[in-house]
């Protein structure tokens, strides 16, 4: 598998908007090529090798490419957007939009992200070894279509609106939550391993989320079911199951109708 | 002014009868001029190219508060389409609800010269004109909605036909209006006691009024005070399966009208969107769906004072808008996406709601064959424009891709074949494979530039290349005798004109955007004997219910049209 090594070489003064950074744009192209896609800063154009050493080449295919970035880019955006194959790894911080709207894939952060994180995306694996932001699998702004496909899996904490209009895939938070998770959910799994604060699964329409803490606040719109014991992430529980958002529509499958899921364990 | 001179190419023009000769085409002084009359003209090559006069749009919705509703509430309209500004263009962005400037450059670049926003809230008025102002190029009217208005529906439950026409002359003078837009008549003024008129002859609640007596008297009005545009009716019942009776029965209420006008209109009533108004059966499954596009253009095709506009669905996700505000809640309650809504006082309602027509349902497909027979079924195409509802239907940009299913039978095979999911059923509850017919460009130039500019009453000034009228034409990348293999051809070439003056200046060159143009508001001025009753009326409205005075309310001064155009109508005889 071929390898690209970008590190960092400046701070940008406002931000970096970097969508080249991916496996897919790599593919096919030399260090020297790679050094002079393009990016903005601000109204700004500017290349990659303005803030980034290049070294290796990229495969031939996104599939055999992999991308490691060695370095500080809390203020680079959009890494890994769009990304469809192959490998994209970031040992260190990295700011908002990492895989957004990917379609397969893995990428990694060994570090935190920001917000937008995974937004909109239809598959592959986002790995974020430290926190998350808000918005976290989320739908674009005004779009009603969030994640839909795929794994997010983020070992701390994550921010608020997290799997806003998700319709499918998976996002397993390991640490805590903040406000907002799952809003207008309509699919996919919410994991929380540790406790969130309020509005979990508001407006929900279908769709799992399970919380292992605790919820601060519950949304009002749930009702008790019964318990289960369930194998979650290999992680074995007795959980309470609630149904809602009953101030939602709600679709019927054979004649039942489905609601959203939220599992409590205790 | 530069004088132009455009050689050898293919021109096609129904005024002049001129059906793809190679014609020299002249513009003196900003108009168009014989050929010989040009002293040292910049010339123009067309070799192997159309040319036509500039494209006149009769219904779009492009500027004022719903557009805007649609431009705020969907912002992932602009993800991933933006393109920066480059020379003299700014920033464009959106697909369905574009920016103001995108929306300039596109009609540009599809060689339009004027286009008609079709549903302007008269209390709203001031937005739409900021809007209109801000877009460049095109020359642009507005129309304002009628058709649930109070005054109106007071002054013709009575039948008071001279006092709703001094109503509609004080509107048209206070909005800087063009003409008179009916909207699903009475019905949204039910809705705001959970009702709708689901025929004619529902009576609207409180008012005491029917659709009929609404649009019966509409008519009357605008041939009273002789208008340049007709009365322009988006009827009852709009996408509901079986509403073609409804449909009929709209356009038989303009049975014995004659137009009255100084303007070369021939006809009473303008049926917009008539895709939208063909549906039989009674729900949207395939087992029951059936299109009525024949049943309506037949009767159309038996009278000769009715013109519609086909609304032709183009499979793509877009955004619906609309004064008919019960439709557009039904519509949210279909695909349970996000509403907007607004009830504008006394005038009128209206609603925003985005829209997926996918081409894998039974139905989506259905609407699309619907809208393109339409077009085919009709005998005289001088009475039927091409339009989408833009962006309704489709987006404004997909004009060229609807030329293309109409003038092609092979690219509508290959839409019923390869695109379309149920294109066998579509086949058997639909005319579309019956029809063999192909427009020509002949017939396209009727259909979106002559017959357009004839029915709003601007065939003096637009849709033809007659010497004396406006200096507006467009060169397309089109050779109609070799580039007839492909119909992708058409898509690209009425996509990416090659040309376009506008009163005499070149705004496209070599498919380039070169100039910002002159760009003017058209409105109508029409002059009525002074009228008491009314005017207390107008007062008393604006004391008693309007959130604003009268004095706030009109559309006046260089901000809202800072160049106008003004048509005078004289109804004081």
């Amino acid at each position: 598998m071929a390898k690209v090594i970008l590190t960092p070489t400046q701070t940008p003064t406002l931000f970096l908007e970097a969508e080249n950074i991916t496996p897919d744009v790599f593919a096919g192209k030399n260090a020297a090529e790679i050094a002079a896609l393009h990016g903005f800063v601000g109204k700004t154009t500017v290349t990659l090798g303005d803030y980034f050493t290049v070294e290796g080449a990229g495969g031939q295919t996104a599939a055999d490419t992999t991308v490691v970035i060695n370095g500080d880019v809390s203020r680079v955006k959009y890494i890994g957007m769009k990304m469809s194959a192959g490998e994209l790894i970031v040992n260190g911080n990295a700011d908002m939009y990492v895989g957004g709207w990917m379609t397969g894939g893995r990428l990694t952060v060994n570090g935190d992200i920001e917000a937008f994180a995974g937004l909109g995306m239809t598959g592959g694996e986002l790995i974020v070894n430290g926190n998350a932001g808000n918005y976290l699998g989320a739908a674009y702004r005004g779009d009603w279509r969030g994640m839909q496909g795929g794994e997010i899996r983020v070992s701390g904490n994550a921010g608020s609106d997290v799997g806003t209009f998700m319709r499918g895939g998976t996002i397993v938070v390991g640490g805590n939550i903040d406000v907002h998770v799952g809003t207008h959910m309509e699919g996919g799994t919410i994991i929380v391993k540790g406790d969130a604060k309020s509005r979990v699964g508001g407006q929900m329409v279908k769709g799992t989320i399970y919380v292992y803490g605790d919820i601060d606040v519950m949304m009002p719109g749930f009702q008790y079911r019964n318990d289960a014991d369930l194998e979650v992430d290999g992680d074995n529980g007795r959980f309470a199951l609630y149904e809602g958002d009953m101030g939602e529509r709600h679709p019927k499958r054979k004649g039942e109708v489905i609601y959203g899921q939220l599992y409590m364990k205790y | 002014m530069t004088d132009y001179l455009i050689k050898n190419g293919f021109v096609y023009d129904p005024i002049l009868g001129i059906n793809g000769d190679k014609v020299d085409v002249a513009i003196k002084d900003g108009k168009m001029a014989d050929a010989g009359d040009v002293t040292n003209p910049t010339i123009i090559d067309a070799t192997g190219m159309t040319v036509m006069a500039a494209g006149v749009d009769v219904h779009a919705h492009v500027a004022g508060p719903k557009v805007n509703t649609g431009r705020n509430f969907r912002p992932e309209d602009k993800l991933f389409n933006g393109t920066a500004g480059s020379g003299i263009k700014r920033m464009e962005g959106g697909f369905s609800v574009p920016t103001v400037f995108r929306t300039a450059y596109l009609y540009a670049r599809m060689g339009f010269g004027f286009s008609m926003e079709a549903a302007m809230p008269p209390l709203y008025a001031r937005h739409t004109h900021e809007e209109i102002r801000d877009t460049p190029i095109i020359d642009q009217g507005a129309l304002p909605v009628f058709g649930n208005n109070w005054f109106v529906l007071e002054y013709l439950k009575e039948n008071e036909i001279e006092n709703t026409a001094a109503y509609i002359a004080w509107l048209l003078n206070q909005t800087k209006g063009y003409g008179i837009k009916c909207v699903n008549p009475g019905g949204t003024e039910s809705w705001g006691w959970g009702l709708n008129c689901e025929t004619v002859d529902d009576v609207v609640p409180y008012f005491d009024v029917t659709p009929r007596q609404i649009v019966s008297g509409l008519i009357e009005a605008n041939e009273y005070l002789g208008l340049p545009h007709c009365m322009h009716v988006h009827g009852n019942g709009l996408g509901e399966p079986g509403n073609y009776e409804i449909t009929l029965d709209t356009l038989k209420i303009a049975e014995g009208f004659k137009p009255q006008n100084d303007f070369g209109r021939d006809v009473v009533l303008h049926n917009t969107h008539l895709q939208f108004h063909c549906y039989g059966g009674e729900s949207y499954s395939s087992k029951f769906f059936e299109s009525k596009s024949k049943e309506v253009v037949d009767y159309i095709n038996s009278v000769d004072n009715i013109s519609y506009d086909l609304g032709v669905v183009t499979l793509d996700e877009t955004t619906t808008m609309t004064a008919d505000g019960p439709f557009e809640h039904h519509l949210s309650h279909m695909n349970n996406l996000k509403w907007a809504n607004t009830d504008v006082e006394l005038e009128t309602g209206s609603g925003v709601v985005p829209f997926i027509y996918n081409p894998k349902t039974f139905i989506a497909g259905a609407q699309w064959a619907v809208g393109l027979e339409c077009g085919l079924f009709i005998k005289d195409p001088m009475r039927a424009y091409i339009t989408t509802d833009a962006p309704n239907a489709g987006p404004l940009c997909r004009y060229p891709r609807v030329y293309k299913w109409l003038m092609s039978a092979k690219a509508r095979d290959d839409m019923l074949d390869n695109t379309l999911k149920y294109g066998d059923r579509i086949r058997e509850r639909c005319y579309i494979g019956e029809l063999d017919r192909e427009i020509s460009l002949y017939e396209l130039a009727m259909m979106t530039r002559a017959g357009p500019a004839k029915t709003l009453g601007l065939g003096h000034m637009f849709g033809s290349l007659k010497p004396g009228l406006e200096g507006d034409v467009a060169v397309y990348p089109y050779n109609p005798e070799t580039d007839t293999d492909d119909p992708e051809k058409i898509e690209y070439a009425f996509g990416n004109a090659a040309y376009l003056i506008k009163g005499g200046k070149l705004i496209v060159k070599e498919g380039e955007i070169v100039d910002m143009g002159n760009k003017r508001t058209f409105w109508v001025n029409a002059t009525v004997n002074d009228n008491p009753m009314v005017e207390r009326d107008i007062s008393e409205k604006f004391r008693r219910y309007y959130t604003v005075t009268q004095n706030n309310y009109a559309v006046e001064g260089h901000h809202y049209v800072p160049n106008p155009y003004v048509i005078e109508v004289d109804a004081t005889k």
